[in-house]
């Protein structure tokens, strides 16, 4: 039985190893799908007849702390992968947990916001504005759900390996925080295209 | 190797197993099944073509799955395998199709509605590509071989492979489901244009959460394949001692990798259409059935689909193709005896032909008035990507010369596959040219013409495939008498089928017609191809009853041959023959010292000189 290589050890040519190299495709991939949404929307803005200010409906003072809040997550990520790098597990841990936690707060605001939205009687089908809004917000925030039942997994039972292989363990936290970097910065985009412009 | 033995369960060594070669069979069995399937389907629709309205013998069509099915269970006296599992799905099948061609909603008196057709049509053309073809090229033949032939004990990431094989099935199983529920399946073609597409009945939606399915199972598959062929490769290995196929291999995962998010993103705002209300490819003042839609629909764009689709749908195309080239080169070089033409021309034209498919998807769109300067665009670049197909074509045809071809079975399919796949090729070139295309669009010919490049070309070229590397699994080769009547009776099938929708094309009868063109006036002095068309499509179906029967008697009754029966030189061959499972592919690890190809060096005792010998 052979062992598969480069599971943790850089290759040489490439200087990554295996899952750093995957999750970077990975993102290409997503850039390429956010990508897509990005000009089906500025196709369908630039088509419509009129296109509604962002500002004069949405939450923009809702959304300006919610990109704080993503900003923050991604800073405390790094803290955590840092903490690992020095061999900090019980810091790991709180900076984790900050950044688990400043993803649920992300998501009750964006919650809140949904529900006024609707109280308004705002739906995806009530204009094209309303739909690029709520496709593409949903689509991050389902992105940002799936991030944080990652960093939950390596905060309780997937921490487990620390134990047992650290340098694995450690680019499992570095792999994670890219994906979720990725994720902010797409809200970075999302932003400014549905609130400000 | 350690001899230890893992005494793991049955459900984890082979249902939920995570070496390439068993997923790899699994992926080969799942993808035969439907693509059996697939054409079974376009068997029902040639009878309404070639005799419309006529009531349809449904016996003859269930009894022959029937039979194989019982035959296929008791072949090894009710032993438990693959054979019975392949054995239980053809009666299963058979059931099914009983069931809904008996359904007044679908034939009633045996008679096929419009509706049912379309549902043919659609699911057809899906199955075939995404369920049939690319994972038997990337999923089946990728998986099993490449590993082998860079050396490497599995895949980069086997519990992602695994999840990429399960992904797939749940989408396959989607698309099978959707037969049943209210409207039947998906029935807006393969290409599912808004804004039929929008307001079809619920089998669109099924066929939607399908396809988010399967592009999840090619995206997991497409990183995977790009890490183990850039990360695992054996020492010595260069990217420029790679096999052909391996090349391939690693374009086609590039491309599945960055088309197939865009067709996510088409498929989310269409399924958003469908279930929320939105209007994304809905245009203003749309009326249906005479009803003019809400006021609040509209403002969307149905062209917005075809860009995204296309952007796929292209690439795509190449994910088909590129797989199959890499195949027949290994055969032919395998079977000439001697090294490839031109090894770094055929692998620098893959890698440009991988970009420039990009950028070429909007001529399957010149008549949607997107006017003569975008055309003009799509036209270059579409004649500027014919130049790398005809470069590795060409090097293909110079590697036959002054070669002491062997002839096998695999053999003959790689040989049949050039010309048929330069028809095919040829005649793309008059749809990509705008002015012609004004004619030939949506017409028979296009149906021709693809299908010369999927089926006598890719088809074959996997046929080529299985043949050649049958051995590697089972230790036995296929039977060469069975296999010559398959490739044959498919030879000359293939074209009786496909050569006369080129003549219908060119003649001016549409695609889609449910009645073949029976009421149409120009259609009428090529109205008896039709038939010709549907007998040799039976004809086909017959053929191929010879490899299902080749494909699982010579499991047991094949002859039996070494490790490296075919005296190939590339690393898959020095691997013991059906490699143990638990990534244990090869005896020690091995070493590379020369290039892919070293058939008959002069001066070399032997013909053949491995990769792996010093």
């Amino acid at each position: 039985m052979m062992e598969i290589p480069y599971t943790s050890k850089p290759h040489s040519e490439t200087g990554l190893y295996n899952a750093k190299f995957g999750i970077w495709l990975f993102i290409a991939s997503e850039v390429m799908l956010f990508g897509a949404l990005f000009t089906a929307y500025i196709l369908l803005r630039v088509g419509a007849s009129e296109w509604p200010k962002g500002a004069e409906i949405l939450n923009v003072p809702l959304a300006t702390i919610n990109t704080v809040v993503l900003i923050s997550s991604s800073i405390t990520m790094v803290m955590s992968w840092a903490s690992l790098k020095m061999n900090e597990f019980s810091k790991y841990k709180v900076y984790m947990l900050l950044t688990f936690l400043l993803g649920v707060v992300f998501l009750v605001i964006k919650f809140f916001e949904y529900n006024a939205k609707f109280h308004h009687g705002y739906f995806p089908s009530t204009n094209m504005f309303f739909a690029t809004y709520f496709t593409l917000t949903g689509l991050h925030g389902l992105h940002v759900i799936g991030g944080m039942i990652v960093n939950f997994y390596f905060l309780t039972i997937g921490s487990k390996m620390w134990n047992t292989d650290k340098e694995r363990f450690t680019n499992r936290i570095e792999i994670a925080g890219l994906y979720w970097h990725f994720v902010d910065l797409v809200w970075i985009f999302l932003f400014p295209a549905l609130y400000l412009l | 190797m350690d001899n230890h033995q893992h005494h793991e369960s049955f459900v984890k060594k082979y249902i939920f197993s995570q070496d390439h070669k068993i997923i790899g069979i699994q992926y080969g069995i799942t993808s035969l099944l439907f693509l059996l399937f697939g054409f079974y389907l376009v068997t029902v629709m040639r009878w309404q073509l070639a005799y419309p309205m006529e009531a349809f013998p449904l016996e003859r069509f269930v009894y022959p799955l029937l039979g194989i099915g019982v035959i296929l269970l008791f072949i090894r006296g009710l032993k438990i395998g693959i054979h019975s599992v392949v054995g239980v799905s053809l009666i299963l099948l058979a059931g099914v199709s009983w069931y809904v061609a008996t359904r007044d909603e679908n034939m009633p008196n045996r008679i096929m509605l419009p509706e049912f057709y379309n549902q043919l049509g659609a699911m057809h053309g899906t199955i075939m590509v995404f369920l049939g073809v690319v994972p038997l090229a990337v999923g089946a033949f990728g998986n099993y071989i490449v590993p082998l032939q860079i050396g490497a004990p599995d895949m980069a990431f086997p519990k992602l492979n695994m999840s990429s094989y399960w992904c797939f099935f749940v989408g396959g199983v989607t698309m099978l489901v959707s037969f049943f529920v209210p409207g039947g399946a998906a029935n807006s073609g393969w290409t599912s244009y808004p804004p039929l597409s929008d307001i079809a009945t619920t089998g669109q939606t099924l066929w939607l959460l399908g396809m988010v399915f399967l592009i999840t199972s090619s995206l997991l598959g497409s990183v995977n394949f790009i890490i183990t062929i850039v990360q695992l490769r054996a020492k010595g290995l260069s990217f420029m001692r790679l096999p052909f196929f391996v090349w391939t291999q690693f374009v086609t995962s590039f491309l599945l990798l960055l088309a197939f998010p865009p067709l996510e993103a088409a498929g989310i705002l269409q399924l958003m259409d469908r279930v929320a209300g939105t209007s994304f490819f809905l245009p203003s003042g749309l009326v249906v059935s005479g009803d003019p839609l809400p006021a609040n629909i509209g403002g969307g764009t149905p062209l917005l689909w075809q860009h995204l689709f296309w952007f796929l749908a292209h690439p795509e195309v190449y994910v088909l193709i590129l797989p199959a080239l890499g195949i027949v080169a290994e055969v032919i070089a395998n079977n000439t005896r001697k090294p490839l033409w031109g090894y770094k021309s055929l692998v620098y034209a893959t890698i440009f032909l991988g970009f420039m498919s990009f950028i070429v998807w909007a001529h399957h769109m010149f008549m949607t008035g997107m006017g003569s300067t975008i055309n003009a665009f799509f036209q270059i670049t579409t004649m500027i990507i014919s130049i790398p197909s005809i470069v590795i074509l060409s090097a293909m045809f110079l590697s036959l010369y002054g070669g002491s071809i062997r002839i096998n079975t695999p053999m003959l399919f790689a040989l049949a596959f050039l010309p048929m796949f330069g028809i095919g090729g040829l005649t793309g070139l008059p749809l990509g040219l705008s002015t012609s295309d004004i004619h030939l669009h949506d017409t028979y010919y296009v149906i021709g013409h693809f299908h010369y490049v999927v089926a006598p070309g890719t088809i074959f070229a996997l046929f080529a495939g299985i043949y050649y590397w049958y051995p590697k699994l089972t230790k036995r080769k296929m039977n060469e008498a069975l296999g010559k009547i398959h490739f044959w009776g498919s030879f000359v099938a293939m074209n009786v089928i496909f050569f006369p929708m080129l003549i219908q094309g060119l003649a001016g009868v549409s695609r889609r017609l449910y009645d073949g063109g029976q009421t149409y006036a120009h259609a009428q002095s090529v109205l008896y191809l039709n038939e010709v068309m549907s007998i040799g499509a039976w004809s086909l179906a017959f053929f191929q009853m010879f490899f299902i029967v080749n494909l699982f008697l010579s499991i047991k009754k094949g002859k039996e041959v070494d490790d490296n029966p075919w005296e190939a030189t590339t690393l898959d061959w020095a691997a013991t023959t059906s490699p143990p499972l638990a990534h244990g592919n090869f005896a020690q690890v091995p070493e590379v010292y020369r290039g892919p190809y070293e058939y008959s060096v002069p001066g070399s005792d032997k013909d053949f000189i491995p990769q792996h010998q010093q």
